[in-house]
């Protein structure tokens, strides 16, 4: 890139912008991108910690808590049921609002849609700005929770009314109002971030970048900003509900004023169906972006793959009821939401076909990023098919509640998501931070955590079927769970290992922010528009956008010297590279 | 493969006139087309500013959050043996009416002033927008009054379904149009300050678009709380 030396001067205003501006209130993007990735990678100690706890519980019910005694003052550490259920919901709320999606949603999508469509920021930046201060004050509202008289909410994360909408059911009060009021902020949040994400995407490409030259991952997000701006607001009209039942003495969801408790059931679920696609396209999107730069081959199927998500996103509308299959519903219906979740494998299927087509006879180097990747994929593909268990009635009939679901659930959001936010923050540190990752540390995360992953999680499926339910507080008080009662010691010192495969993780992320090798501008010979731009980007670019000639994926191609050709590149007027594609 | 190049001649680009967010967008590049890539690409010529685009997403989500209320207040009102309840006051179908009325016409006057923009008369632009703005607070000060006496008459949040879905629906669709009324002021003021004469007029037109689905949505609501 050619910069302008007048142009950039005529931009150093931007570096005048007082220290509260640049890295508390910035507009910028990037800056803001790092602030949801802060904020995420906080909220996950919290988030795995209550993981931990209740794992301690399962094992060796009613002993006291390692690091308890100091909190729980009253009973030494142990835990209460009443804590126990709030542990549980607080570990699936924070983990999917506070965690999965500020990291992958949140910070991917600020971080990759502008620098990857050739723009200079987003469409709106001051309300890019407020979507993160609302999603922030969202998050300090649901911790506080944990400081109110009587606990923090504990319904569920799904907080099923009636018990939810009655304090005297759970002996919440505060707790459960704080939820609501945290869900609601966040859903006005996220709305903000993801009306801003898609006017970006229609309207703020570079030249040249078409819609089916964009990389998989925008197409990824810019799906799922219109999966949260369509799935978000039903929440938010049924947490207000929920809210007003509690608070101002509506009957909503309470069947003594003529209110429906299956109500919350059936919005709570119209949303929560989509929101499990907001919590893995993204990362579908990442790992198909970085499977071709570690086996050096465009992506197998580039329009299957973006027809496939367009496919899933719609999908995603018309299956919410088989969450629902024992609540009580018309067998018909249940049939239908059956037919239309296994329709659902297919678009992924045709995902990981294509991820494999695309490893198929490639030069592939096992770098961390790209370990990451193939743990999301196989992970992705367990959690897929224990997936389909459960879309067929007579099957989900008996494992309803069990820990099977718990299973399937990790294995898509842990070996899923999270692997893939790993992808990403190993992939784009480079980018985010202008330094490079250290590998050493990197192998030393992946292989514990996803050892340690998998011994925690698969597991899980032998003792659902065995019968375990979910959300117990004490398995040894029936007979029937008590020989499997060893799975679950096993179980969760899997889980504290888990825990301590992250310190790496932690080490290297700090380590590296400091002290890591200056990142080049192209680390990885990768050929999407971010990487055109310096490390870390100030202003995306000097004083020209890159102009985009080309699909995201041409590598290995026998018309350049190297091994890519990367998009920005102007080919010369011998090679058609665009005729040849498709 | 350069050969080949040379005898298949590049599709032709089919010079189409299009209007487009008012004005004609430049002829096709003299040299001819095809997507090819020996061609500079162009720059992207967005078919509607960010600021009407976006107002139109949020209008998507705006549906989907009124589509839950609707939703389940049907719910609730279908499954109850007797509507409304025998006891509880009725509804002010004959005022609010009246009050429908008033809320439509300020929509038409919005229309009126987005057409004085278009025809230049700054003036006509600032009178007309306050006019509609003056008739949507006379909407939301007349729900007030009713709803003042109706809880004067016993029917409050918490008396059962009824006054719940009531309460509920109004009540928000109220904040909704405070909300307009908010930015509608801060249009107002912006076109009082001419900021709209010479530069960009997206901010008015999204506002525009906004009003008329606030207000679009007050017929809907209208018919399923009150006549139904």
């Amino acid at each position: 890139m050619k910069q302008n030396p007048k142009r950039r001067a005529g931009h150093t205003g931007h570096h005048e912008l007082g220290f509260v501006r640049t890295y508390i209130f910035s507009q910028d993007h990037k800056m803001i991108a790092r602030q949801f990735l802060f904020m995420g990678l906080f909220m996950m100690i919290i988030g795995g910690l209550l993981a931990l706890i209740v794992r301690w519980q399962l094992a060796w019910p009613e002993t006291a808590v390692p690091g308890l005694g100091g909190i729980l003052k009253e009973t030494n550490g142990i835990l209460e049921p009443s804590t126990y259920n709030m542990a549980f919901t607080m570990h699936a709320t924070i983990m999917i609002f506070f965690v999965v999606m500020p990291i992958l949603a949140g910070c991917f999508g600020n971080f990759c849609i502008p620098l990857m469509l050739g723009a200079r920021d987003m469409a709106f930046p001051f309300l890019n700005m407020l979507s993160f201060w609302t999603t922030f004050t969202a998050g300090l509202i649901m911790l506080s929770g944990f400081f109110v008289p009587g606990g923090h909410a504990a319904a569920g994360w799904t907080s099923y009314a009636p018990l939810s909408a009655v304090p005297e059911y759970t002996g919440v009060n505060w707790g459960q109002n704080l939820w609501c009021i945290s869900l609601f902020v966040m859903g006005v949040g996220s709305m903000m971030g993801s009306i801003n994400y898609i006017t970006t995407v229609i309207n703020m490409r570079a030249p040249g970048m078409k819609l089916f030259r964009m990389p998989l991952v925008v197409w990824s997000l810019f799906i799922t900003a219109i999966l949260l701006l369509l799935a978000l607001p039903v929440l938010t009209s049924g947490v207000a509900m929920l809210l007003f039942d509690r608070t101002l003495g509506t009957s909503w969801f309470k069947p003594s004023g003529g209110g429906e408790p299956l109500l919350w059931q059936h919005l709570f679920w119209y949303f929560g169906h989509p929101e499990v696609y907001i919590l893995i396209l993204p990362a579908m999107g990442i790992a198909s972006e970085i499977l071709p730069v570690f086996c050096r081959k465009p992506i197998f199927g580039y329009h299957a793959m973006a027809f496939s998500m367009i496919a899933i996103a719609f999908l995603s509308w018309v299956v919410y009821g088989h969450h629902m299959f024992v609540s009580g519903m018309n067998p018909a219906l249940g049939m239908s939401f059956m037919v239309t979740t296994m329709i659902i494998a297919v678009p992924s299927a045709i995902k990981t076909f294509n991820w494999l087509g695309t490893l198929w006879g490639g030069r592939i180097t096992f770098k961390v990023p790209m370990l990451n990747a193939l743990a999301f994929v196989s992970m992705f593909v367990i959690g897929g098919l224990s997936g389909i268990f459960m879309a067929s009635t007579p099957v989900d009939i008996y494992i309803q509640d069990t820990y099977f679901i718990v299973a399937h659930i990790h294995y898509v959001v842990f070996g899923g998501s999270i692997f893939g936010a790993f992808a990403a923050i190993y992939y784009w540190f480079p980018k985010l931070f202008g330094r490079m990752t250290n590998p050493f540390l990197g192998h030393l995360h992946f292989w514990p955590t996803f050892l340690f992953f998998n011994l925690t999680f698969f597991p899980m499926h032998i003792i659902g079927v065995g019968g375990q339910m979910r959300r117990i507080y004490n398995p040894m008080q029936y007979e029937f769970l008590q020989h499997q009662q060893h799975w679950n010691v096993f179980i969760t010192y899997s889980a504290l290992l888990l825990g301590l495969s992250q310190i790496p993780f932690v080490i290297n992320f700090f380590w590296s922010l400091f002290a890591g090798q200056k990142a080049p501008m192209n680390p990885w010979n990768a050929t999407t528009l971010e990487w055109s731009a310096p490390s870390p980007p100030h202003l995306n670019w000097g004083a020209r956008i890159p102009t985009v000639y080309r699909g995201p994926y041409e590598y290995s191609s026998p018309e350049s010297q190297e091994d890519f050709l990367p998009q920005w590149q102007q080919p010369s007027v011998a090679a058609p590279a665009e005729r040849r594609r498709h | 493969m350069a050969f080949a190049t040379v005898l298949e001649a590049p599709p032709r680009r089919r010079p189409v006139v299009r209007r487009r967010n008012g004005y004609l967008p430049p002829p096709p590049p003299p040299t001819g087309g095809g997507d090819g890539p020996e061609r500079d690409p162009e720059p992207r010529r967005p078919f509607l500013d960010n600021a009407r685009l976006a107002t139109l997403f949020l209008i998507g989500g705006e549906i989907m959050f009124f589509g839950g209320l609707v939703v389940a207040f049907f719910v609730l009102r279908i499954a109850a043996p007797v509507w409304p309840p025998p006891d509880q006051p009725r509804l002010p179908v004959g005022v609010t009416g009246v009050n429908t009325l008033v809320l439509l016409s300020s929509s038409v006057l919005m229309i009126g002033a987005v057409r004085a923009l278009a025809r230049k008369q700054p003036g006509e632009v600032v009178r007309r927008l306050a006019w509609a703005g003056a008739l949507g607070l006379v909407f939301l000060a007349v729900q007030g009054y009713e709803w003042a006496r109706l809880v004067g008459f016993g029917l409050t949040v918490s008396s059962g379904a009824y006054g719940a879905t009531f309460y509920t629906l109004i009540g928000v669709h109220g904040v909704h149009v405070l909300g307009a009324l908010v930015w509608l002021a801060v249009v107002l003021m912006h076109a009082a300050l001419g900021r709209y004469a010479d530069g960009p007029t997206a901010g008015l037109r999204a506002c525009a678009i906004y009003w008329h689905f606030i207000v679009a949505l007050w017929p809907i609501l209208y018919v399923a709380v009150y006549l139904l």
